[in-house]
């Protein structure tokens, strides 16, 4: 079965702090590593995808067009849409979209950033945000901010379903036991329940190890048509299922256990035509452990509230557990590029679909793997997004 | 006396001067839709349930209980973020304040109060009723 696009080159940038690189440097750099990967050079890109990462965005409605003038493009199609740090597995499915309409061949994906070279404080500081949005005088005052923001998501979870701090650990652990085998990881040392629930808190109830790094660097994607997939020299990895869809907070009868993934999840299963239990590997966004185990729940692989008992054990762990989880070390350990983990989510999923994770964490057999990110704050608006691929 | 946070100044805007107006009196306002019979946090000028404009502000009576909350602890004066579930249906995000913070808990019931922010805008917040 031909599917409308392929992923066909992956990068992720080794660097993970930048002092002696911009940002739109990083951009071209992971562009080039992409298209490297596939075969391809930039006068075969004919389409380009981008975020609120690129240089230039403090330039409202202009960033875009100064990254495309900076690398040279010269494409006959763009998007922008920018939702946080799902906004790269949202870009590969509407990359595709774009493609199956006939608009392009050929589409480049970048993010980058460099947060830990400009010393942003990213976890307890409110982000840079426009006092226009509706909420904000109601939200701003009382001071939230990104880690105490998914402390509240975490908190209420454990109410309603007695979920644990040493339950949400196991995730920390498993991703520690992958980064262990990845020489670009930020943290590689393996760590123990103990050793997480003994770090300091952050955010009731989140230790510090219940959250993800702060890394500079990126990553880049390359989807193709099924034509020009077949003339490259790549293993046909195919988008199969997408999903998107936003979350908010219902006028203030918010449920802050559930995220988007409970609409994202089922289309992106429904168009793939498979199930949870037929997926080898998973990407799951990992800014903060509860944000993994709620999404889990929210994408079927277990039943609303039995998140912290399916994660417990080393369930997430390859060579193990029954679904291996973020293989390269994920946000909790290895790379959180820019404040955004939707772009190195996917490239791990395609690594393992080509055999080319790690030997240590390499999925048996890996041939369906599925990818999800939340872009925003679980606890209240965001974007989730789905992506369901297999190898051919 | 301990060190106090220091309360950002909301910015408002033109349609919700009656909201921190009526803050600045000791009153707490939410929306209450006279179409679908729904009330709704933040306050706006149309009901986010069902799009009607036939919307009215209503004073909530103050009392809650602790949806869920989280102590911010890497800052120079922890604060306690929470959700109010409020009497009348919607919850806010709001502190909860004047308390042993490592004393909250999920279901706490809660009073209304208010603390001034830094320019002087009474702002909304909560206290336990039952820690003593
Ligand atoms: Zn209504």
């Amino acid at each position: 079965m031909t599917s409308r696009a392929y992923i066909s080159g992956i990068y992720e940038h080794p660097t993970r702090k930048a002092d002696d690189k911009s940002l739109a440097q990083l951009h071209a750099e992971v562009a080039r590593g992409a298209l490297a990967d596939a075969g391809l050079t930039m006068a075969d890109v004919d389409a380009y995808y981008c975020a609120g990462d690129v240089a230039g965005w403090d330039m409202p409605g202009t960033g875009p067009f100064s990254m495309i003038d900076y690398l040279g493009l010269n494409i006959r199609h763009l998007d922008t849409t920018e939702s946080w740090g799902s906004s790269y597995i949202n870009h590969v499915s509407a990359a595709a979209d774009a493609i199956a309409a006939g608009r392009c061949q050929v589409a480049l994906i970048t993010l980058a950033g460099r947060p830990r070279a400009e010393g942003a404080a990213t976890g307890t500081a409110p982000r840079a945000r426009g006092f226009s949005a509706a909420e904000a005088q109601f939200e701003l005052p009382y001071g939230p901010v990104v880690t105490n923001l998914y402390g509240l998501s975490a908190m209420r979870h454990m109410h309603e379903f007695g979920t644990t701090s040493e339950q949400l650990a196991w995730i920390k652990v498993a991703a520690s036991h992958h980064a262990q085998h990845n020489p670009h990881a930020m943290l590689r040392d393996v760590v123990t329940v103990e050793d997480v629930v003994n770090s300091p808190m952050i955010a009731d109830p989140l230790h510090r190890m219940d959250c993800c790094v702060v890394s500079d660097g990126g990553g880049a994607l390359i989807v193709v048509s099924p034509e020009v997939a077949r003339t490259l020299n790549k293993p046909m990895v195919a988008i199969r299922g997408s999903g998107y869809s936003p979350q908010t907070t219902q006028g203030g009868w918010i449920d802050l256990t559930k995220s988007g993934a409970v609409i994202s999840g089922p289309r992106a299963f429904a168009e793939a035509g498979v199930a949870p239990a037929d997926i080898k590997y998973a990407s799951i966004y990992d800014s903060f452990t509860i944000t993994v185990l709620i999404q889990l729940e929210d994408l079927g692989f277990c039943a609303k509230g039995e998140g912290g008992r399916f994660v417990s054990d080393g369930r997430l762990i390859a060579g193990q557990g029954g679904l291996p989880v973020n293989t390269d070390g994920g946000g909790l350990c290895n790379n959180h590029p820019s404040n955004r983990g939707g772009m190195t989510k996917v490239i791990e999923a395609v690594r393992q679909l080509r055999r080319q994770a790690h030997p240590k964490v390499q999925v048996d057999n890996c041939d369906l793997a599925l990818v999800h990110g939340t872009g925003g704050a679980l606890a209240g608006r965001h974007g989730s997004a789905t992506l369901i691929l297999e190898r051919e | 006396m301990s060190k106090q946070r220091i309360i950002p100044d909301p910015v408002t805007g033109p349609d919700t001067r009656q909201y921190w107006q009526a803050a600045n009196e000791g009153t707490l306002l939410i929306g209450n839709c006279t179409a679908c019979a729904r009330t709704y946090f933040y306050p706006r000028p149309h009901c986010p349930h069902c799009f009607s404009d036939k919307v009215e502000l209503i004073p909530a009576k103050g009392g809650g209980t602790v949806y869920s909350f989280s102590i911010l602890r890497r800052v120079e004066v922890p604060y306690c973020l929470a959700y109010v579930t409020l009497d009348e249906g919607p919850s806010m995000m709001t502190n909860i304040v004047e308390c042993d913070l490592h004393r909250i808990r999920i279901g706490d019931r809660v009073r209304l109060v208010f603390h001034a922010s830094a320019g002087g805008q009474a702002v909304p917040m909560f206290t336990p009723t039952g820690h003593d």
